[in-house]
């Protein structure tokens, strides 16, 4: 889960590290009443989850109330490279000296914690990266010994600052560190980290994605879920408790495993579809937990034919044939299906499934000629 | 001749008094494996359709000299199991669940690297490893399975193995060994470890490779391949369309910026001289061909 600036801040601050203080705001009023409490000058900085919010003119300086209601009028409402900006952080503005990069994030090569540092922040770290590889510092820290002073230390050496703001800039890394572990983030990333005009160092922007496998263990983070803006499509999908993905074409997808469910994808478009979704309803293909993804397909518009992927591993193919048949006679559908069944009983799962088929549902023996019939389909309902 | 695991292998089901522990514990036994024992804490003197249960691995091990162990529980007590096991001796353990929080996984993961370098853990988040005809475990369906070799697979998803296994069972072509390494983003045996036990093994002939988006795993694998391997390697890359920064089912499969793509995988395996097919039927039929050219 990517959380918003505002709340990566708030997030942080829980393990120590420095932010501005600062207020969200959904209105002019709300922001304009959290500037005169916060005092000026302020930023108003819109939350959205898109890099580039300072060009696009989501971020504004405000030296006063006037200005402050131009800026929030301005920001709240936009379309900023295609999200809705529903919410604007408002924070007391911060003497700039100096623009950092600082994040932690697990190298998947080495298996191990990766924390990194620049001089060069306020730029895409992917920028930099490619343009001066030399201007970043990485260390790996060992996620059973943790990150060690010494180590914090020689992070914050590398950026060529003053003894004090050194060691400022060490504290606020085992912060980070500690943040990134406890808090069981995928990644925190903080540019820029910026050094003020009296040598104080603080977040300036927060980025952080939280694991959602350990959310078993963050009560707390259910309130970050609901301020998560969700495609309406992926909001049904996840009160049904399927593992479901938005995308932007016309075929809607139903495979069994994540993996089959990206193949399926890859076949669609090399057969010169789109996929409307990415839906993996794992191993069982049970009727409820198919009539659940019909559901879900069959409520999106964009949707011109459905093409059901399932390889029968354990669970055989006489039993989810059955399941389909059930699931089929719960819901109804616009859009035709195309079935792929295939493993283990595959032929007795068919028999079941042939007399069924229809111009509505289409068995198709194998995966390519799937996509092909799903993709034919879908061109044809979209005359 | 097969890697991992044989018909001398001992399997230990941590967690066989659960619900899906008891289901595929019983299952692997039905296809022929030695399940000898069974563990849950507070349960020991208990058995499961015959199968003893004891309340720790050490003591399971001591009474059974089980030599690998099966990992069936939830997320939250996983790393600890994994950890016993490998305390008890257990030279492989392969841990099904899903769900593990990364940092829960990184910090177990170094920790047998460090500690326990005698224990090879397979997964988490895995459809296991199945040597047909001898020994399968984990959640794989044995039946598709097919004895004798020539072909090793390595796979990060459970539904592209079953597929992979399938096809080459249809057309008479055999496996040596299936290994399922999962889909999340610190497996505890990679690519590289089975590719490099696949070439050591003289009844493999030829490997499977099937990854997907996400983590350089395959770009590395690409590397090893041209540098150590003399046997023929044809691979699928799942997710060639898959929007970035989205994680698709497994927990691993994630593009990351510009890293992680099917494209820069793909790319990496050919110029490393290994069939890359763009889809998973396409990479059976490679394999069958690849398997008839050797015979």
């Amino acid at each position: 889960m990517d959380l918003f600036e505002y709340q990566g801040k708030e997030y942080l601050a829980r393990y120590g590290v420095p932010v501005p203080e600062g207020r969200v705001a959904t209105d002019v009023p709300g922001a304009r009443s959290a500037a005169d409490e916060l005092g000026y000058p302020v930023v108003v900085k819109a939350q959205v989850q898109v890099g580039g919010r300072g060009k696009a003119g989501g971020i504004k300086v405000a030296a006063d109330g006037a200005e402050l209601e131009q800026a929030a009028s301005a920001i709240l409402g936009m379309d900023l490279k295609g999200h809705l900006v529903r919410r604007v952080w408002v924070e007391r503005a911060s003497a700039i000296e100096r623009e950092l990069y600082a994040s932690f994030t697990l190298d998947r090569a080495a298996r191990l914690h990766l924390g990194m540092v620049s001089a060069e922040g306020g730029v895409e770290i992917e920028e930099v990266a490619a343009r001066t590889p030399e201007a970043i510092t990485r260390r790996h820290v060992d996620p059973t010994e943790g990150l060690g002073e010494d180590d914090a230390v020689a992070l914050a050496q590398s950026l060529g600052l003053d003894a004090v703001v050194t060691g400022r800039v060490a504290a606020l890394l085992r912060s980070l560190y500690t943040c990134f572990v406890e808090g069981d983030a995928d990644l925190v990333e903080v540019n820029p980290l910026v050094v003020t005009a009296d040598g104080e160092v603080v977040a300036l922007d927060a980025k952080v994605t939280l694991d959602d496998n350990a959310s078993f263990r963050h009560p707390d983070w259910q309130v970050f879920a609901a301020a998560a803006e969700l495609d309406p499509r992926e909001a049904m999908a996840k009160e049904k408790g399927l593992n479901y993905i938005g995308l932007d074409g016309e075929v809607g997808i139903i495979a069994n495993g994540a993996g089959l469910a990206m193949s399926t994808l890859d076949v669609v478009n090399q057969a010169g579809g789109r996929a409307a979704n990415f839906l993996d309803i794992g191993g069982g293909a049970s009727a409820a937990v198919m009539t659940a993804a019909l559901e879900v397909i069959g409520a999106d518009p964009a949707v011109r034919s459905i093409f059901v992927n399932i390889f029968g591993g354990i669970t055989r193919c006489d039993e989810v044939a059955r399941g389909i048949v059930t699931a089929l006679e719960r819901v109804t559908l616009r859009a035709p299906i195309v079935l792929r069944l295939d493993g283990t009983n595959a032929e007795a799962g068919r028999e079941i499934l042939a007399a069924h088929q229809s111009d509505r549902l289409v068995v198709q023996p194998t995966m390519l000629d799937a996509a092909r019939v799903a993709v034919a389909l879908a061109a044809e309902g979209g005359n | 001749m097969a890697i991992f695991v044989d018909e001398h292998t001992k399997v230990v089901v941590q967690g066989l008094t659960g619900g899906q522990g008891r289901f595929h514990g019983l299952r692997n036994r039905d296809y022929g494996t030695k399940v000898v024992a069974g563990v849950t804490p507070g349960k020991g003197g208990q058995d499961v359709d015959g199968i003893p249960v004891y309340d720790t691995v050490s003591e399971a091990v001591a009474r059974t000299a089980a030599t690998a162990s099966f990992v069936v529980v939830p997320p939250p007590a996983a790393p600890a199991a994994i950890l016993e096991a490998a305390e008890a001796g257990v030279a492989l353990v392969v841990c099904i669940t899903e769900g593990i929080p990364a940092q829960d996984e990184a910090a177990t993961y170094n920790r047998l690297r460090r500690d326990f370098a005698g224990t090879r853990l397979i997964g988490p988040n895995c459809p296991g490893v199945i040597t047909p005809g001898a020994c399968n475990i984990g959640i794989t369906a044995g039946e598709i399975a097919l004895p004798g070799g020539p072909v090793g697979i390595v796979s990060r998803s459970g539904t592209l193995t079953y597929q992979a296994l399938y096809e080459l069972t249809r057309q008479g072509v055999g496996q040596t060994t299936c290994v399922g390494i999962g889909g999340d983003p610190v497996p505890g045996t990679g690519f590289i470890d089975c590719l490099a036990a696949f070439e050591a093994d003289p009844e493999t002939k030829a490997v499977m490779l099937i990854g997907e988006i996400g983590g350089s795993e395959e770009e590395r694998a690409a590397s090893f391949v041209a540098e150590h391997m003399t046997k023929p390697v044809v691979a699928y890359i799942a997710g060639q369309t898959a929007p970035a920064g989205r994680k698709m089912g497994h927990a691993g499969a994630i593009v990351s910026g510009s890293s992680g793509t099917a494209k820069a995988k793909m790319e990496a395996l050919a110029a490393a001289g290994v069939s890359v097919a763009s889809n998973p039927t396409e990479a059976g039929e490679r394999m069958v061909e690849v398997v008839r050219r050797l015979a």
